[in-house]
């Protein structure tokens, strides 16, 4: 197949400043038509204005964008009719209700679905008239996908979906777009909620400081950790680092807050080993959990920070 | 059959449902000129020949000049002690004071008073003919009184023009300036929308209200104050029309960069501010100095009282007043072309 067959997104050395702050420094992705594709990072990394260089609402300094295989110069009216967008903070007209802002967005586009039929599937047809201001976050947050979703779109672009919602909003809201891949669209979202990265994308793009840190799937970006388990414990007196890098299965040592975080293959095997070294050191085990690996540690694996205080 | 969707018609009615559902919105449009209207008829009403009130020195003559007196219709005396006499004069109670002296009589008044110049020459008048004087030349008076020629007659076409002026700036600068602090502009942009259609949309959906706005003003000072339109009221509907265009296009300049209501409300004062005094509402624009005219004549405000004004008062056909329409219509196009090109969208 093509390229104009396979890619929905493409972005080479994408780059944008403001003042003196680099917000995307160089930045290459490509989006596969029909996948799900995460662009994870701290507040701050340039997740938004990439996003919206390649919504065509920001022009980039340098690079190039291919959206649907055509750039924004010249085709913006045609890539308009056939992309989805949800912005990260748009307070739609407060005095309208949700049906007559659905159908006021269903009037941009040539082809589009039913207001009506979408609020449905949206679960939003019994707020269908009720003004915008009356509504909650969550169900403002499906209303905006809602609109991004009205013109029959062959990419989406969430910005931040689900930042702020409670925990049903989020799960319904993620249903949503995993219906919307299993109908053969491909979507782009960024977060800073690792969970949701891991478990709506098919692949990421962990962007910090405005470059690209690592791609792949959650499963390989994982995996990159060379263990699937970590350790973190707190013990007094702390054990010195380089005890703990010679300890047995021991892949990597980080610090995490006040807690050392051990990349560990097998617990079975190192979490005896652990205790063994605290009692040899005169050391006193004050504090010690596991959990399997996660973005969020391959995240401080790369950058030594936490994505959440990042 | 799928529905078909008109972008211009659903964002015009959307623009319209939203400025319906604001209360406050409705009060500016509407009641504010009508209480505007309202007080300053009564205000400046036009007063029926009024009684000038004159004061008669207290005094066995008093009683027999004041039923002379009464037989004016231009006089209302009443016996009034000296002391407070000076008094009287000083606050307009009374505008001419009556002394009576041996054989003849003094009147005190300021002389710089229309209405005491006027009651000392009814009075001296009355009190000589009572006295035996004869009037060698016979009279006759025709009065007239025209409708049209009052000041609420002047008033109400300026705040007709006044009130297009301001509902079509502030209803579609703050819709403008609101959308994009909220970024809804930046989420229209991001749909196929067109831009013309957006700006257009404000337009017309302040046609809608214009319709409901010039009845309400025109049929209250029909109602309560006898206004009539003597013209016709085609060329009136259309005189608004292009006015309401004129002004909404103004706004949408105005507010077409403007990222916070404080910096279009400060932008629009100031556009605003001199059309309120130089153009015409509620005292004539010719009491400028001749130099000024020609600015004051392009002012759009200026036009469009111009305009109600010969076809409200002076019953005039549209020929008369194609420069007024001309400077009305460049003003229209050159701001909705300029806001267009200017407009920041995010």
């Amino acid at each position: 197949m093509s390229d104009v067959e396979t890619i929905a997104i493409a972005c080479r050395g994408l780059r944008k400043q403001y003042g003196p702050v680099v917000a995307v420094d160089g930045l290459d992705l490509t989006v596969r038509r029909g996948e799900c594709f995460g662009l994870l990072g701290p507040n701050g990394a340039g997740k938004t204005t990439t996003i919206e260089i390649l919504e065509g609402l920001t022009r980039p300094d340098a690079g190039s964008v291919e959206i649907l295989a055509k750039n924004w110069n010249g085709n913006g009216n045609e890539l308009r009719q056939r992309i989805g967008i949800s912005l990260q903070e748009t307070r739609l007209n407060d005095k309208l209700t949700v049906y007559e802002t659905l159908r006021l967005f269903r009037s941009f586009y040539r082809d589009g679905k039913e207001p009506d039929a979408l609020l449905d599937t949206l679960a939003l047809l019994d707020k269908r008239d009720a003004r915008i201001a009356r509504l909650s976050g969550g169900q403002r947050q499906r209303l905006a996908v809602a609109c991004a979703l009205i013109g029959n779109p062959e990419i989406l672009f969430l910005d931040e979906p689900t930042t702020g919602l409670d925990p049903q909003s989020r799960l319904q809201l993620w249903e949503e777009i995993r219906q919307f891949r299993g109908n053969g669209g491909s979507i782009l979202l960024t977060t800073h909620y690792m969970d949701e990265a891991e478990r709506l994308c098919d692949r990421i793009a962990i962007v910090d400081h405005g470059r690209l840190i690592a791609l792949g799937s959650p499963a390989e970006l994982i995996a990159s950790l060379r263990a699937a388990n970590i350790i973190e414990f707190q013990s007094d007196p702390m054990l010195p680092e380089a005890t703990l890098r010679m300890l047995p299965e021991v892949h990597d040592v980080l610090t995490r807050g006040p807690n050392w975080a051990l990349t560990v293959e097998s617990l079975v095997t190192a979490v005896p080993r652990l205790l063994l070294a605290c009692e040899e050191e005169g050391s006193r085990l004050v504090h010690l959990s596991t959990h399997r690996a996660t973005l969020e540690d391959v995240f401080v694996a790369l950058t030594g920070r936490e994505l959440r205080d990042a | 059959m799928p529905e078909r969707y008109s972008p211009l018609w659903e964002l015009t009615v959307a623009r319209t449902k939203e400025f319906v559902r604001q209360p406050e919105a409705l009060f500016w449009v509407f009641g504010f000129p009508l209480l505007l209207a309202l007080a300053l008829g009564f205000a400046f009403r036009e007063r029926s020949p009024e009684r000038v009130p004159v004061g008669i020195a207290e005094g066995a003559e008093a009683r027999r000049i004041a039923a002379i007196l009464e037989t004016s219709p231009a006089l209302q005396p009443r016996i009034h002690s000296e002391q407070t006499a000076a008094e009287a004069l000083r606050h307009g109670t009374i505008s001419l004071f009556i002394r009576p002296l041996e054989g003849g009589v003094m009147y005190v008044y300021d002389p710089t008073r229309p209405d005491a110049r006027s009651a000392r020459m009814e009075v001296d008048d009355l009190l000589q003919r009572a006295a035996g004087r004869g009037d060698p030349l016979q009279r006759r008076e025709e009065h007239v009184t025209e409708r049209g020629s009052r000041y609420i007659d002047f008033l109400i076409p300026g705040l007709l023009g006044l009130n297009l002026m301001g509902t079509g700036m502030w209803g579609v600068g703050f819709s403008i300036v609101t959308a994009r602090t909220q970024k809804l502009l930046k989420r229209l942009v991001a749909t196929p929308m067109r831009k013309s259609d957006y700006l257009l949309s404000q337009i017309l959906s302040r046609l809608v209200f214009l319709v409901l706005e010039v009845i309400a003003l025109v049929g209250f000072g029909w109602l309560v104050f006898d206004v009539a339109v003597r013209g016709s009221l085609l060329l009136l509907g259309i005189v608004c029309l292009l006015g309401a265009m004129t002004f909404s296009g103004l706004g949408i300049l105005v507010a077409s960069r403007a990222e916070t209501i404080e910096a279009v409300s400060g932008i629009m004062n100031l556009v605003m501010m001199p059309m309120w005094l130089l153009s015409g509402v509620f005292f004539s624009a010719d009491r400028f100095p001749d130099w000024t005219q020609p600015f004051i004549r392009a002012l759009p405000l200026t036009a469009l009282n111009d305009a109600l004004r010969a076809v409200m008062n002076d019953g005039l056909p549209i020929t008369t007043m194609t420069m007024e329409l001309a400077i009305l219509t460049i003003w229209a196009l050159a701001s909705f072309g300029a806001a267009l090109l200017i407009f920041r969208w995010k």
